[in-house]
């Protein structure tokens, strides 16, 4: 029998055709390879918040391996000199193996609460992208439920992982939870009693919040960002306005192989920076806040920073207690309104603001294009006021730093913080409402009159006027007014933008094209035309 | 016949007058008479005696004393007053503050003040070490007080693994965990540890200076006490920060900046520089 050649570049074609003989996956896989994402930096800040999590997920296992979620008290014989022979948790003892006697534990240890960190704070500035933007309207005001959704179970999670440590900082964050649960009217001893098995500490609280922690809230988050990334997938991602764009259509680069790339090689940069961060700047230092003991609470005591708007909240709260006299009386502690009516507010205003905003707009219609934040004043001006709100309460959950540091007196930050907690808002919705509408003006400016050119001249009767140079050739106008209507996108407003949407000179740090060369004859131009970009069609229509 | 009368009657009550016609007035002004006279010999003996009885009492100045009175009178005086009895509105008397309490504040630099405020802040000192031994010697003669033990590495035998529960227990509420300090009340503050010598962690905690309480021999023990110090100086100042950069100690506040300027920021580049790559 005659041995056959093995062709070696057939290869993968064969293998591909034995799969899609068996699977019959050609079809939905061609289409998912040419799907087409838009391109735009701002796109790729959710990415950053799924690359951390994705981090997360690594190094919280590693975590696992080495991390005893118990209270089993032991006494401490690790390799951290000036807390041997201490009593602590189990817990605690196994953390600070992790950080001194596991190999590359403490790298670890710090890149997961980097990550955590880069998570909540990419998911707030991806939100902010998607708010000022308009992103959320129909179709996609799901996404934006479980968006806000993320935030709060990524907050949990936070919350629950904070807490596992056991060390000085997690026991007097846990202690302030436990009274805000206690707090609630009617529920709230049987609330705290229940979670914690008891009084505060008990015994119990590390392990429930061990398997809250690398079980059921990961588990949700990943529920909840896999329906996220569905839906994009699904209603496909909005797009700026721009040549070519159109509500119906998508115009960016295909799945594969540019788009993979480009997310694949994304994926390493956060993953390096993460490294970077866990392994150049200490975060939380457990051995110095000792084991957690009920009479130990360090100055600078804070949460981290996307909790620290609750304490900020609670420092600004004036001491209303209200006393019900009923029976033998009963008393709401002014802790209530600041740690559970408020996030209760928010968590309502956050998730229902897309519908909010379409019923006062009555607006049903599907929008698949961004706006520019400054072609919506009212939008941007009511996300600056949320901004506002929520900077300061975060700057005054972190007042006694800022107070120290400072030296400003800590009253003084308390009621700057009260007062600008009701004056920065406002004030933050007029400047920007402002801005806007100068903004908008500008550019209506430019697009009828054109381009400023920085030449002065001087009239025969004295007067001095600026030449402008038109965007668009005059039609008739002896001024050179044009009738450009705006499109919704970047109008170019300096001269070497002319002609082009992008910057004249391409490239990020460095150009990476020279300037063209003057042409050496009119016959010899030294520039070739750009070549026309066709539209490129993913095989499936929008609607 | 008056005459035989009054000779019968004597020298005495001649010269007295008649027993009719002595007044009662006459009586009051006899009685007032004796009286001052009495007050006058008692006034007089004791201010040919009193004198001599407090010089006993208060031994002259020892000589770094003496060198420490004429320090103070100068640059204390103003508001201290004179022998340190201290002055309405402007400063405290120091008498009973003792010796602990002069050398922390004039060797951290807080005495002399710069200015009336809510608290003193540390200074480069403006006396040597010897100056601050007169003056803290004046003001132990004074009026006595807590003193400091002596030498230098007051940290000497201390267990730094006590020390560091004793710390968490009585100091890390205002001097934070890292011994950076913290806020108090009205711009009031608990200063960083990190430029503090042993003798003056010591004579702070036993002269309580400020806001600080005072840690006295019968809260915390003088071997407690070399602990804590111990815990400071060697855990404290000389911690390898094994996790790279400690962004301060302050705490989860500038780790949460630091994710902002640092991660976001980088982060924010990167998508711009991959994002313009099309």
């Amino acid at each position: 029998m005659k041995r056959r050649k093995f062709d070696l570049a057939a290869t993968p074609g064969k293998a591909a055709v034995g799969v899609d003989d068996r699977f019959a996956v050609a079809t939905p896989l061609r289409k998912l390879l040419n799907k087409v994402f838009p391109d735009h930096w701002s796109f790729l800040l959710g990415e950053i918040a799924l690359f951390s999590f994705v981090v997360l997920l690594l190094t919280g296992v590693f975590l696992t391996f080495f991390f005893e979620p118990a209270m089993t008290e032991v006494v401490y014989d690790g390799s951290y000199a000036p807390l041997q022979g201490t009593p602590m948790s189990a817990a605690y003892a196994s953390s600070l193996d992790i950080s001194f006697d596991v190999r590359g534990g403490l790298v670890m240890r710090q890149m997961h609460h980097w990550a955590a960190l880069l998570f909540m704070a990419a998911i707030v500035v991806h939100m902010l992208r998607v708010f000022f933007t308009g992103a959320f309207r129909k179709p996609r005001e799901t996404n934006w439920i479980i968006g806000s959704l993320l935030f709060w179970v990524g907050f949990l999670a936070g919350f629950t992982g904070y807490s596992l440590p056991d060390d000085g900082l997690s026991g007097t964050g846990l202690r302030i939870a436990s009274a805000i649960m206690l707090s609630i009217p009617v529920i709230g001893s049987w609330v705290t009693s229940s979670i914690f098995g008891g009084e505060f500490p008990g015994t119990i609280i590390i392990s429930r919040f061990f398997i809250a922690h690398v079980l059921l809230i990961p588990g949700l988050l990943v529920a909840l960002i896999s329906v996220h990334l569905g839906l994009v997938f699904k209603q496909k991602h909005t797009q700026w306005p721009g040549p070519g764009r159109t509500n119906n259509n998508v115009v960016g680069e295909r799945m594969f192989p540019r788009y993979a790339l480009k997310q694949g090689g994304f994926f390493m940069v956060v993953f390096g920076v993460i490294a970077l961060m866990g392994g150049l700047f200490q975060i939380n230092p457990i051995w110095l806040f000792g084991p957690y003991e009920a009479w130990v609470v360090s100055a600078a005591s804070q949460p981290d920073w996307y909790v620290m708007f609750l304490d900020g909240s609670t420092r600004l709260m004036p001491a209303w207690e209200i006393n019900i006299p009923i029976g033998d009386g009963y008393v709401i502690p002014p802790l209530f309104w600041p740690t559970v009516v408020l996030p209760g507010i928010l968590v309502g205003l956050s998730t229902m603001y897309p519908f909010l905003e379409a019923r006062h707009l009555k607006d049903r219609k599907s929008h698949n294009l961004l706006q520019r934040p400054r072609d919506v004043p009212a939008r941007t001006a009511v996300g600056a006021m949320a901004v506002a709100f929520y900077v300061v309460l975060t700057l005054s959950g972190g007042n006694d730093v800022i107070a120290d540091k400072f030296q400003i007196s800590l009253n003084a930050m308390t009621w700057a913080g009260r007062i600008g907690l009701l004056v920065a808002p406002p004030l933050a919705y007029y400047i920007t409402y402002r801005l806007c509408l100068g903004l908008q003006q500008h550019d209506r400016e430019v697009l009828a009159h054109g381009v400023e050119t920085g030449i002065i001249r001087r009239l025969p009767d004295g007067r001095f006027v600026e030449v402008h140079q038109p965007l668009s050739a005059s039609n008739g106008h002896a001024d050179g007014h044009g009738e450009l209507g705006y499109v919704g996108w970047v109008v170019p407003k300096k001269m070497n933008r002319l002609g082009a949407l992008g910057p004249a000179i391409r490239g990020f740090f460095y150009p990476i094209e020279k300037p063209v060369e003057a042409p050496v004859s009119p016959g010899h131009p030294p520039v070739e035309a750009r070549p026309e970009r066709e539209a490129i069609g993913s095989g499936e229509s929008r609607r | 016949m008056t005459s035989d009368n009054d000779r019968r009657r004597g020298l005495l009550a001649r010269l007295r007058g008649r027993p009719a016609a002595r007044s009662r007035g006459r009586r009051r002004l006899g009685a007032a008479v004796r009286l001052f006279a009495a007050l006058m010999l008692a006034g007089g003996a004791y201010t040919v005696f009193a004198p001599g009885a407090q010089a006993q009492d208060n031994p002259p100045l020892t000589g770094a004393a003496a060198e420490g009175k004429a320090l103070f009178d100068v640059s204390c005086v103003t508001c201290h007053g004179r022998n340190a009895q201290g002055v309405e509105g402007r400063g405290p008397s120091l008498i009973g503050v003792g010796a602990a309490s002069v050398e922390f504040q004039v060797s951290s630099g807080r005495m002399p003040l710069a200015r009336q405020e809510a608290q003193a802040h540390r200074k480069p000192p403006l006396f040597t070490d010897e100056q601050t031994r007169q003056l803290a010697q004046y003001i132990q003669e004074l009026g006595g007080g807590p003193v400091v033990p002596e030498g230098d590495e007051l940290r000497e035998g201390g267990n730094v693994a006590a020390g560091g529960e004793l710390f968490r227990i009585n100091c890390s509420q205002c001097h934070a965990f890292g011994g950076g300090g913290g806020a108090l009340s009205s711009g009031k503050f608990a200063p960083s540890l990190r430029p503090a010598t042993d003798r003056q962690i010591y004579a702070a905690m036993l002269s309580g200076p400020q806001n600080m309480p005072v840690f006295g021999d019968n809260q915390l023990r003088p071997e407690q006490k070399a602990d804590i110090i111990a815990y400071i100086q060697e855990t404290l100042k000389h911690d390898q920060d094994p996790g790279g950069f400690n962004l301060g100690r302050y705490g989860p506040s500038t780790e949460g900046l630091a994710i902002f300027l640092v991660g976001i920021v980088a982060l924010v580049f990167a998508s711009l520089w991959i994002a313009g790559k099309s």
